[in-house]
Order: C-alpha cells, then sequence, then structure tokens
C-alpha cells in the first residue's frame, strides 16, 4: 500500500466516470458519474495528504470544500431534472436540444 | 502492515467494482444502490488513510444526504426505470476513459510526489513527521483540531464563500422547482 496504489485507484474510479458521463443517456446517470468523479478526486486529496503533506494536511481541508460544492451540485442538478422532467416528460439529454442552435 | 493491505485491496477491488456496476447496469435504482456502496466503501479508505473525520463527512453527506437526493429524484421520474440504453458514444466513450486512464497513470508513475518513504501512521513517534526542529506533531493521531484550524484560520475565506455558495445552491434549486409561473 503506497501514494501509487491510491492514485491509481483514484485514477481508476475518475475513468470510469468519465465512462458513464460520456456514454449514459439519463440526466440522473449522468449525475451519478459525475459523483465517482468527485469521489475519486477526494481520494487523491486525501492520499496526498496522508503521504506527502504530513505537517499541514491540506489535501483534507481542501477535500471538505469538494464535498460541498458536490452537495450544491446535487442540489441544483436534481431541480433542474425534476423541472425537466416536468416539462417533457423525459430524462434523456439527448431529448433536450432546444438551447442548441 | 500486512492487515491494512488485505484491507486495502477488498476496498479497492469493491470501489471499482460497485463504480463499474453504477456506469453499466441498465436499471437506475440498481445503480443509485451501487453508487451508495461505492460512497460507503470510500468512507472506508479515508479511515485507511487515517481521515477519520473526512470518513464521517463522507458517510454523512454522500451516502445519507446526496444518496437520498438521487433515490427521490428517481422515484420522481419515473420513466427511466424502463432501462436505460447507452448512447451512441458508447466506444469512443470507452476509448477516451481507457486513454485518460493511462495518461493520468503515466504522469503519477513519471512525477516526484515529493513523499515520505512511509505512511506516517497515528501511533507513530514525532520524529516520523520530519518536522521535529519546528515542534509540530504528529498531526495524524488526532486531524480533526488540525483540520478545525486550517479552515477557521488558513481558509477562513473559502469557507465562508462555500456558506454563501449553499445558500445560493437552495434558493437557485427552490426556484427552479416551484409550481406557476415559469
Amino acid at each position: 500500500m503506497s501514494l501509487l496504489h491510491f492514485q491509481v485507484l483514484s485514477a481508476a474510479l475518475f475513468a470510469i466516470g468519465v465512462y458513464g458521463v460520456l456514454a449514459r443517456r439519463s440526466a440522473v446517470l449522468i449525475l451519478l458519474s459525475i459523483e465517482l468523479m468527485l469521489n475519486a478526486v477526494n481520494i487523491n486529496l486525501i492520499a496526498l495528504a496522508a503521504y506527502a503533506d504530513t505537517v499541514r494536511i491540506t489535501g483534507q481541508v481542501i477535500a471538505i470544500f469538494v464535498i460541498t460544492v458536490a452537495a450544491a451540485e446535487v442540489g441544483l442538478a436534481m431541480a433542474i431534472i425534476l423541472r425537466l422532467f416536468r416539462h417533457r416528460s423525459s430524462v434523456d439529454v439527448d431529448d433536450v436540444d432546444i438551447m442548441k442552435w | 502492515m500486512l492487515s491494512l493491505d488485505m484491507a486495502f485491496w477488498t476496498m479497492a477491488v469493491v470501489t471499482v467494482v460497485s463504480a463499474a456496476a453504477v456506469v453499466l447496469l441498465k436499471d437506475v435504482f440498481r445503480a443509485a444502490l451501487c453508487l451508495v456502496l461505492t460512497f460507503m466503501v470510500v468512507a472506508g479508505l479515508f479511515v485507511l488513510l487515517s481521515a477519520e473525520f473526512l470518513a464521517v463527512v463522507q458517510v454523512l453527506i454522500y451516502a445519507g444526504a446526496i444518496s437520498i437526493l438521487i433515490i427521490f429524484a428517481i422515484m420522481l421520474t419515473r420513466d427511466v426505470h424502463q432501462g436505460n440504453p447507452s448512447n451512441r458514444f458508447r466506444y469512443p466513450a470507452l476509448v477516451l476513459a481507457a486513454l485518460l486512464l493511462a495518461a493520468i497513470v503515466l504522469v503519477v508513475i513519471k512525477t516526484d510526489w515529493n513523499q515520505l518513504d512511509s505512511r506516517v501512521l497515528p501511533g507513530a513517534p514525532t520524529e516520523a513527521v520530519g518536522a521535529t526542529e519546528t515542534g509540530v506533531k504528529n498531526v495524524f493521531s488526532n486531524t480533526t483540531p488540525v483540520i478545525a484550524r486550517l479552515l477557521l484560520r488558513d481558509f477562513v475565506l473559502p469557507f465562508e464563500v462555500a456558506s454563501v455558495l449553499l445558500l445560493a445552491a437552495i434558493l437557485g434549486a427552490l426556484a427552479l422547482v416551484r409550481e406557476g409561473e415559469g
């Protein structure tokens, strides 16, 4: 168990999230994939705090900010998805092209 | 150290498998449940990295609040239950994700992370931290006061901005879902 292990694990989680964002059609599932990517970032920050910044564990504080922003983001995204569903009876992102020209 | 290694490998495998299930399962509700499992195991990884406070925050906010929100959204948008085909970008997305993974791993291996030779475990003496002359104690024996001092002293401006961000997000969400005009 070393820093490299945690970083590769975090990279794997991030890549899975990127695949989910690009390949899924449902807005809810895209949101779930974004949460996976944010978690990957948190693992990376905390692993670096534990292995390379052992005097001031700044990574843990930045992880707290990431979690805060994630909570705000999920709340807003859920509101947008519910609004979308009420308007169009669908949460398929391929259907939502009114802002495209 | 062996038991720590075993814990790490178990949690790493569960994390990757359940994360893959999140993006591959057809049933949205099961995908959300796999996401909750991923959150819980990531909290375990935080404990392994001696970040107990972050692990508790992870369970409270991710496994608690965010999962409830997501399950609510799935229940309220019922049509997503009927299977969920991938879009036409499935194979390009797979290639792109694999390339991204390869690039990140390459950079991680090539970079000098300026890390210590081995982990500083919570019970280790102060000398192991490598900062005896500045009088710094082993922060990993109790991280919460250290985080509090950083949050309320060095990072006090971002801390306040985060509260404004949360307020703005609440107001925005309310304005978006309000019935009536619009």
